[in-house]
């Protein structure tokens, strides 16, 4: 990235935009905006299955209810997996912007495991659900369960293969501009990951369980 | 070894889509042949299957989408055929090939024709008009076009192998689940959606982040080309929106290829989600059709008046307004279905309202011709076609949107007149005064005008004599998609609308003559200064067709209208004597990433359809694999040197004089 770019990109956030607009932004600026709107559309797609969920949860067709299937310890754990993830690749990110390879491997490396471990703990409890004779295919509330866990439990799956060519390409690239821009993105898919996590935490187990 | 994918999946039985099917594989085949044997196919690789260029894409999304247009008229014509003579008897589509068709042809005119043509035409202009020399993301955008592409090749590909779906353009379950619909066809619905949806997305992605942040200097959004601002709503409501679509369609899949019950009858599934999600989508689909066709109609009216815009900040407010108020109507599509009075009433009262801002921008238009000296060529004549139509249709929406009058025009051949009444007036009407109006932008020269005045006509009374009919015959009962009927009174509308469907055939067939006639005829048609229409805006400021990096110098806005500011301040001052300072100029390299992304998500899509999971497997290895060779480029610009700028600027700027000197001297 040129001087000029960086000088852009972390230019004083409480300037005022002057009155005539200055021409194209530099391209890490439009890289991060347009991922920003990928990730919206993203949630939005969630939301849909968040309202489908929210529909359907009542529709046990006379099976299980979240009440009855629902183990919080699990759950907890993935939690906490998940949001260390989220810190671990905060620290990737810092070490991309200090360039340093030794501490942006490692905190990815930690980042993929943490996440793999969730997604470890998920496969158990839907295979464990699906031996209890409670698949998806046994009520819509089920569908719905496990269409919108497992949506996110995808896009972890996507995010880890895409953190794996993240290290992948830092080792044979170094930490050059477009690699930078990619480092941004990825990160902001990760967190976002844990934000809808947090609302699949409280809507479906949290409330699943009180209910 | 190959899922459910045999012989019999190739209709010899049934003579209509096998010859028609094989008459196209067998044009498509000359084609090719003729490519390759003519020696093309290294430039069609070079310049443009592989190319990144916005101008080049959103040419192609128009090829394709005018190609789409015939098929789906195809499926016109055939439906009207059907109709004309099927009373008391089976006519010649019998129920089962008829039901596809009409759902071939939904199908097709909504995601094949109408948003790749206006994706396209916002491809090609927004760069232009905003001063700059990209998109915000050049590569994805074409991957966008060739999942598009995909996912028409797909839907023709049911044609002959397999069957296309029976369920009409969207897949109301439970029809559409397994139990009632055990075919292939629904599948090809749903997998040729969700990839081209996907392109959608990323186009939708590209466009927003190219009008928020790739604006040359000065170009403040309050002076952005309305053309610009519509863009901008459309694709706000793709990123919205499309998405909706995604996860609705995504539950159907997991519904049919996995026995979830999300929509199914038993185990608590619930159709109304499906009425809900989809047209909570559906809807604003609409808008992001309209809403660029606005945009035309909003740059053609002024440049054809030699006035500004009419009220622009009072547009732009009136295109911000039906954009939020689009995502707030969706229930008037199923009033019937038993929400209550209640919600009825709130849903019918927002479709009313969101008639007043389309009513600003109609209002703006006329206002803006007033006390214009109006030039009445091919572009005009479409929005002069399309503002007296679309104000029918308009009044028809309002009408359906009252609840009790909704009750009885419910899926009658009423409501059916009403959408094409609103989508061929205002938005095929709105792509092909944008086709005519930038085409010499496109191309280097004038579409023909004689013949492009000779299809308005027919198109514009072809449209009134095929569609007042079915207004009538609606009032008279007929629901729609009926594939013969018992009521002799019904027959003499029907035969009329029959008659509109052969006008409407002329004037396709005088766009294509309008076509072949210019292209032979590009000499005496040619645009040579840039600017055949005395426009406005900066499209025009560059040559026709416009060098690959758009301008060699980026101008400098200063107000609303920037083009003509420029032109009037040469006027004054003539051509300045000092010659640009040119610079070197980086552009984006071709890639051949979205034609092979393309390629795999057309094996993987076919795979799926047929349940071949090997073959799912081999494409998503493949889709990964381009993803990280992409990932993996190491240059991925190239430079233009300022002196080979400096020679491509010269040419233009020397037949520019002459238009600043003829202009000032007149």
């Amino acid at each position: 990235m040129s001087a000029v770019e960086m000088a852009h990109g972390h230019a004083d956030p409480h300037h005022l935009h002057p009155v005539e607009h200055e021409g194209p932004a530099p391209k890490r600026i439009v890289t991060g905006f347009g991922f920003w709107i990928f990730l919206l559309s993203d949630i939005v797609m969630f939301s849909c299955f968040f309202a489908t969920y929210a529909v359907l949860a009542g529709q046990t067709n006379g099976g299980p209810s979240g009440a009855q299937l629902f183990d919080l310890k699990n759950v907890a754990i993935e939690t906490a997996l998940l949001l260390l993830s989220s810190f671990t690749c905060g620290m990737a990110s810092i070490a991309a912007d200090l360039r340093n390879f030794l501490w942006f491997q490692v905190s990815m490396a930690v980042t993929a495991v943490l996440g793999a471990g969730f997604l470890v703990l998920e496969a158990i409890e839907f295979i464990d659900l699906v031996e209890r004779g409670a698949g998806p295919s046994r009520s819509a509330f089920l569908s719905s369960f496990f269409s919108l866990v497992g949506c996110h439990g995808l896009h972890v799956t996507a995010g880890i293969l895409w953190l794996l060519t993240m290290m992948a390409q830092v080792v044979a690239k170094g930490f050059r501009a477009d690699i930078q821009r990619r480092i941004l993105c990825f990160a902001l898919f990760w967190h976002a990951l844990d934000i809808i996590w947090v609302a699949v935490f409280s809507v479906v187990y949290l409330l699943g369980s009180a209910a | 070894m190959f899922g459910k994918l045999t012989l019999s999946a190739i209709p010899f039985d049934q003579p209509i889509p096998l010859i028609s099917g094989g008459v196209v594989v067998l044009l498509v085949l000359a084609v090719l042949a003729w490519i390759v044997i003519k020696g093309h196919l290294p430039y069609l690789w070079s310049e443009w299957i592989t190319s990144v260029d916005h101008k080049r894409i959103g040419v192609m999304y128009m090829f394709l989408a005018l190609l789409m247009l015939l098929r789906g008229f195809a499926d016109a014509l055939m439906m009207r055929g059907q109709q004309a003579v099927a009373l008391h008897s089976n006519g010649f589509l019998p129920p089962e090939h008829y039901n596809q068709v009409f759902s071939a042809h939904g199908t097709i005119m909504i995601f094949f024709v109408a948003m790749p043509f206006v994706i396209g035409l916002m491809n090609l202009v927004v760069p232009l008009q905003l001063g700059v020399r990209d998109v915000a993301f050049p590569t994805l955008n074409s991957v966008g076009f060739w999942l598009t592409a995909t996912g028409a090749l797909l839907v023709n590909l049911s044609l002959i192998v397999g069957e296309f779906a029976r369920t009409g353009w969207l897949p109301y379950p439970p029809l559409s689940e397994l139990t009632y619909s055990p075919g292939v066809g629904v599948d090809y619905y749903l997998w040729a959606l969700q990839i081209s949806g996907i392109g959608t997305l990323v186009s939708g992605v590209n466009l927003t982040t190219t009008v928020l942040k790739m604006r040359t200097k000065g170009m403040a959004l309050l002076r952005m080309p309305i053309f610009c601002w519509t863009t901008l709503a459309s694709n706000l409501l793709i990123i919205a929106a499309f998405p909706i679509l995604t996860a609705t369609l995504a539950m159907l899949i997991l519904d049919r290829y996995l026995g979830f019950h999300f929509f199914t009858n038993d185990g608590g599934g619930n159709v109304m989600m499906f009425m809900n999600l989809i047209w909570a989508w559906g809807h604003p689909e609409v808008y992001i059709l309209v809403l660029p066709a606005f945009g035309v109609y909003s740059e053609v009216v002024p440049t054809f008046s030699g006035k500004p815009l009419f009220g622009y900040r009072s547009m732009v407010l009136a295109t911000m307004a039906i954009c939020i108020i689009s995502f707030m109507v969706w229930l008037h599509h199923f009033f019937t279905m038993g929400a209550g009075p209640e919600v009825n009433a709130i849903f019918g009262i927002a479709s009313m309202i969101i008639a007043v801002p389309t009513g600003v921008k109609i209002y703006n238009w006329l206002f803006t011709m007033y006390g214009g000296r109006v030039r009445f060529t091919t572009p005009m004549l479409w929005s002069l076609g399309f503002m007296v139509t679309f104000i029918l249709g308009g009044l028809t929406g309002v009408l359906v949107a009252v609840p009790p009058a909704d009750f009885l025009l419910h899926n009658s051949l009423f409501l059916v007149a009403h959408f094409h009444n609103v989508i061929i007036g205002g938005v095929l009407f709105g792509a092909f005064a944008g086709y005519t109006y930038w085409f010499p932008k496109a191309f280097g020269f004038r579409l023909h005008e004689g013949w492009g005045k000779a299809a308005f006509w027919f198109w514009l009374i072809g449209f009134y004599v095929a569609f007042m009919p079915l207004y009538a015959v609606g009032f008279l009962g007929m629901t729609r998609r009926m594939q013969h009927y018992d009521v002799p009174e019904w027959r003499p509308w029907l035969l009329v609308a029959g008659v509109g469907a052969i006008l409407i055939l002329i004037g396709i067939l005088c766009q294509i003559t309008q076509l072949v006639v210019s292209i032979s005829r590009r000499e005496e048609l040619r645009d040579h200064t840039g600017d055949p229409w005395d426009g406005r805006s900066l499209e025009w400021a560059t040559a026709s067709p416009p060098p690959v990096f758009n301008f060699a110098v980026t101008p400098d806005v200063t107000g609303e209208d920037a083009y003509w500011l420029i032109k009037a301040h040469a006027k004054q001052q003539g051509l300045e004597a000092k010659a640009p300072d040119y610079r070197d100029i980086e552009m984006p390299k071709n890639s051949p990433t979205g034609f092979v992304s393309a390629f795999f998500a057309t094996i993987m899509g076919f795979a799926l359809i047929w349940h071949i999971w090997w073959m799912v497997i081999a494409g998503f290895i493949g889709a990964f694999a381009t993803f990280v060779a992409f990932a993996w480029r190491d240059h991925d610009e190239y430079v233009i040197p300022a002196a080979e700028v400096e020679r491509i600027d010269r040419a233009n700027i020397e037949e520019r004089r002459g238009l600043v000197t003829i202009a000032g001297g007149a």
